[in-house]
């Protein structure tokens, strides 16, 4: 039995109301409803995915030492020509021989690292990261989400939701594109589009369930992936599973976060699936692809790191003004600060432990029965601890309006470890009026800025916030 | 090992320091020049009468050709100094020594900053290629969170505490305001003063230094040969300098309310120098009032307020130009500015005229003619990681 064995899931704090966007740009926000997922200026698809990886782990109980591969698919990787996922790689300070590969550019890049994966061998992490722009006013700013979701997979007793069948259809048609670079897609004509994934899309549901031996009254929840919102709907209408078995696809909190889609969909869906249901995902993206995931009893006691609701439920708004700077739409005065200078690549090699894994050193000056625990480690220091998931505790914080940052005040604490280990952090994902001297926090990966085009990745602190912490237990 | 000091065996016979402020009209050369002939001046003596240089810039110039040059020296040792905001103090520390190491009969040490230049506000750091995780926090940020700790810790309520910075930052302005070297030289009512909006935690801009172009210079010679040059040398009795190791930053029983750096070298500079009652032994002290909280607790640090009193003294005046114990009375930090590599010889200026009574009346300090020693005090990095250096001079 092979299939997924975990899952994790990154929606970023930060929700822009789309009622907010056409009193500014005077057309747009779609219906005006709800809100979409903004990733933080500090965030991009690599960061996003190196916390959906972490939870996937996390949910696990998992060091990852055991996974065979490590994927990650996006349609706007932080780096072309460099891997991303060596990234994601050292956050989770998994062993060198543990191979890393990206799958970026395409929307059904999602799908094929997924497919990678479960072809194996042995357990792999499978990533996918989203950030969804469009241009001020149009139709995808106010559709799409940013997000990320990973998916552990693997054999065995730990297997949550069998792949029984993947069945895709490929054809060569243009839909959506987009020129390398460029902040939105075109779109032809949707009602080409509609037509084509229409058929595909039933096509490749029917030979999913033909392979699995299930008709679609069988089909307990039923996903359909695709940034073709028209086709999506048609298809859902015409698959026979009735829609109160359609999972929703978070339209109204989240928005459509393209690549992550899938996967982000998938969990959802399994966090709401029981032990013995039929699971069929159907993504839309140049062609189908359709998975039939038959649920096992070990999901009734699996409890994922953050629930994709709980995640949903959370957030913060978003000024659409701020939105449209964060996104390179809008340019604001700049802190009349100097820029922060480029990382140097060795310097950052060298302390790849500190910088990505988030390890303290302990035991300095040779003294073995030396307890300090340093962060970061010192030249003297002879052993290394991981502390990323660690919690800690703000000591005392104060908020600084003269330092560089693209989103000013920045917040900055001095916390310290659960466990041990004292640091100056700054502060994300918060709002400098509600940081308090004993509040918690918990470490998150984050871009600090770019120079050179070298972005500068390392480890912010957000406050630990109770609507995240408690998972719902019902079923 | 031990730390002896060379008590009174080194004194200074000359001193020059130029009006801190924005220079827009004078380079680095410029500024040298300027403090070096004051020196030469007042000692009575050439630049090749000086043996060897000491040359203290934080990020201005490099090596000492960047003094060699202005000053037109031939074949002489000049050595370029750097320890953050320590630079002019250890310049004038590393001379010092070496006279009295009998290596040269006469040293000098000088400090200039060109901040000016940079096109930004504020001191920024000369960038050092990184792994990118050092903190970016501004030292404004750093030293803001002293003053809650410190209030949380000794029960004094927020806006006592509040009041007692702009207290000090008063009090350096009204005697910045008598100091024609002064870079401000106007006052601020303690009301206007907490009325400003705050840009770092609870600080304003008027808690924290003003950022200026400036030089100062510095003769020495042996003790013995100081007569030769002047009638009041300044007698070096103590110098004291700790560079911390950066622990406090990582140390979960630090609590931003004391910096252990200063305190472990204003101990070891009072043995030298044989204190044993600061507060009633110093005539002066120049303290390094980055930040309005960092004076308060410097107070403490130094030995001249009990633990957790300062801001009450600060409160009651002690440290007025007319209190107990006048600190920074040519206007500190704050009023006078800080060019980095100059201020800790500025703050030696300062005793230089105030021990030998060469102040006009109007900022004279109380303990003129009552008492002979000054301290003078520098600090450059972070709560939790800083260097200190202590000095202190007297003219019996």
């Amino acid at each position: 039995m092979r299939g997924i064995t975990g899952w994790g899931t990154h929606l970023p704090y930060p929700r822009l109301d789309r009622s907010t966007i056409r009193g500014v740009a005077g057309s747009g926000g779609g219906t005006g409803a709800g809100t979409r997922t903004v990733a933080s200026y500090d965030e991009d698809t690599t960061t996003m995915g190196a916390e959906a990886a972490r939870g996937a782990l996390r949910g696990r109980g998992d060091r990852g030492d055991r996974l065979q591969s490590l994927w990650f698919a996006t349609t706007e990787p932080a780096y072309a020509d460099r891997t991303n996922a060596t990234l994601l790689h050292a956050v989770l300070r998994l062993d060198r021989t543990i191979p890393a590969y990206d799958a970026t550019g395409s929307v059904r890049s999602a799908m094929a690292v997924f497919r990678a994966g479960w072809q194996g061998p042995g357990s792999s992490l499978v990533v996918t990261s989203d950030t969804r722009t469009g241009l001020p006013g149009g139709p995808d700013e106010a559709a799409g989400g940013d997000a990320a979701a990973a998916l552990l997979i693997g054999d065995g007793e730990q297997v949550l939701a069998e792949i029984v069948a993947w069945e895709s259809v490929t054809e060569e048609f243009l839909d959506r594109w987009r020129t390398p670079g460029a902040p939105a897609s075109r779109l032809w004509e949707e009602r080409f589009g509609e037509a084509r994934y229409t058929e595909l899309g039933a096509e490749a549901l029917k030979l999913a369930l033909g392979k699995a031996g299930i008709a679609a009254d069988a089909v307990d929840h039923l996903i359909v992936a695709g940034l073709h919102d028209r086709a999506v709907a048609s298809i859902q209408r015409a698959s026979g599973v009735s829609a109160d078995r359609i999972t929703d696809r978070l339209a109204s909190t989240v928005g459509n976060p393209g690549a992550a889609q899938p996967a982000l969909l998938l969990a959802a869906a399994l966090e709401a699936a029981s032990p013995g249901q039929n699971v069929v995902l159907l993504s839309l993206a140049d062609g189908a692809d359709a998975v039939v995931l038959r649920t096992t009893q070990a999901l009734a006691s699996y409890r994922p790191w953050r629930s994709v609701r709980t995640q949903a439920a959370a957030g913060a708004h978003l000024a659409y003004g701020r939105y449209l700077h964060w996104r390179g739409m809008l340019p604001v005065e700049p802190p009349r600060r100097p820029e922060p200078g480029r990382v140097s690549a060795p310097a950052a090699h060298r302390n790849a432990g500190w910088k990505y894994g988030f390890m303290a050193g302990r035991g300095g000056g040779g003294d073995a029965t030396s307890d300090t625990v340093h962060l970061p480690p010192t030249a003297q220091d002879d052993t290394r601890t991981p502390v990323a998931d660690a919690l800690a505790t703000i000591v005392t914080f104060t908020v600084d309006r003269l330092s560089y940052s693209l989103s000013p005040p920045v917040v900055f604490a001095i916390v310290d470890f659960d466990g041990g280990g004292r640091l100056p952090v700054e502060l994300t994902d918060v709002d400098a009026g509600e940081v308090a001297i004993g509040g918690r926090i918990e470490m998150t990966f984050r871009r600090l800025a770019t120079s050179d085009g070298i972005h500068n990745y390392f480890w912010k602190a957000r406050p630990v916030r109770e609507e995240l912490r408690e998972e719902p237990q019902e079923k | 090992m031990a730390s002896h000091g060379i008590r009174d065996r080194v004194a200074i016979i000359g001193m020059g320091c130029t009006r801190f402020g924005e220079h827009w009209d004078m380079g680095i050369d410029d500024l040298i020049v300027a403090a070096a002939t004051q020196a030469f001046g007042d000692a009575g003596v050439t630049k090749e009468d000086v043996d060897a240089y000491w040359f203290g810039t934080a990020q201005s110039a490099m090596s000492g050709i960047a003094l060699a040059r202005p000053l037109g020296l031939e074949g002489k040792p000049v050595t370029r100094v750097e320890n953050y905001c320590a630079t002019g103090s250890d310049a004038l520390r590393q001379a010092v020594y070496a006279v009295a190491s009998g290596a040269y009969d006469m040293a000098m040490a000088i400090g200039a900053e060109k901040v000016k230049d940079g096109g930004y506000q504020g001191l920024n750091a000369f960038p050092v290629p990184g792994d990118g995780t050092a903190r970016t926090v501004t030292a404004a940020a750093m030293f803001s969170m002293v003053a809650p700790a410190y209030a949380s810790k000794y029960g004094v309520p927020l806006a006592d505490m509040k009041t007692a910075m702009a207290r000090v930052a008063s009090k350096n302005h009204h005697n910045g305001a008598r100091n024609p070297r002064a870079q401000f030289r106007k006052e601020y009512s303690v009301e206007r003063l907490c009325a400003m909006p705050a840009v770092a935690g609870g600080l304003s801009v008027f808690d924290c230094a003003g950022v200026a172009d400036g030089a100062a210079a510095a003769i020495v010679v042996r003790s013995e040969d100081a007569h030769r040059y002047t009638d009041k040398p300044l007698l070096v009795k103590a110098l004291s300098l700790v560079a911390g190791n950066g622990s406090g930053l990582g140390d979960p029983n630090y609590d931003y309310t004391t910096f252990p750096e200063v305190a472990v070298a204003a101990t070891d500079a009072y043995a030298q120098a044989g204190i044993t009652a600061p507060r009633a032994e110093l005539a002066m002290a120049e303290v390094h009032d980055c930040f309005t909280p960092t004076e308060i607790v410097l107070m403490e640090d130094l030995g001249l307020a009990e633990r957790g009193t300062a801001w009450k003294e600060v409160l009651a005046g002690t440290f007025d130009l007319d209190g107990e114990v006048p600190v920074n009375p040519d206007g500190g930090l704050k009023a006078f500015g800080h060019p980095v590599g100059a201020s800790g010889l500025r703050m030696m200026f300062e005793a230089w005229l105030q021990l030998r009574g060469a102040v006009p009346p109007e900022r004279r300090i109380s303990t003129y003619g009552k008492r002979s020693l000054a301290l003078t005090h520098a600090l450059g990095g972070y709560p939790g990681e800083m260097v200190s250096l202590v000095s202190i001079v007297g003219v019996a």
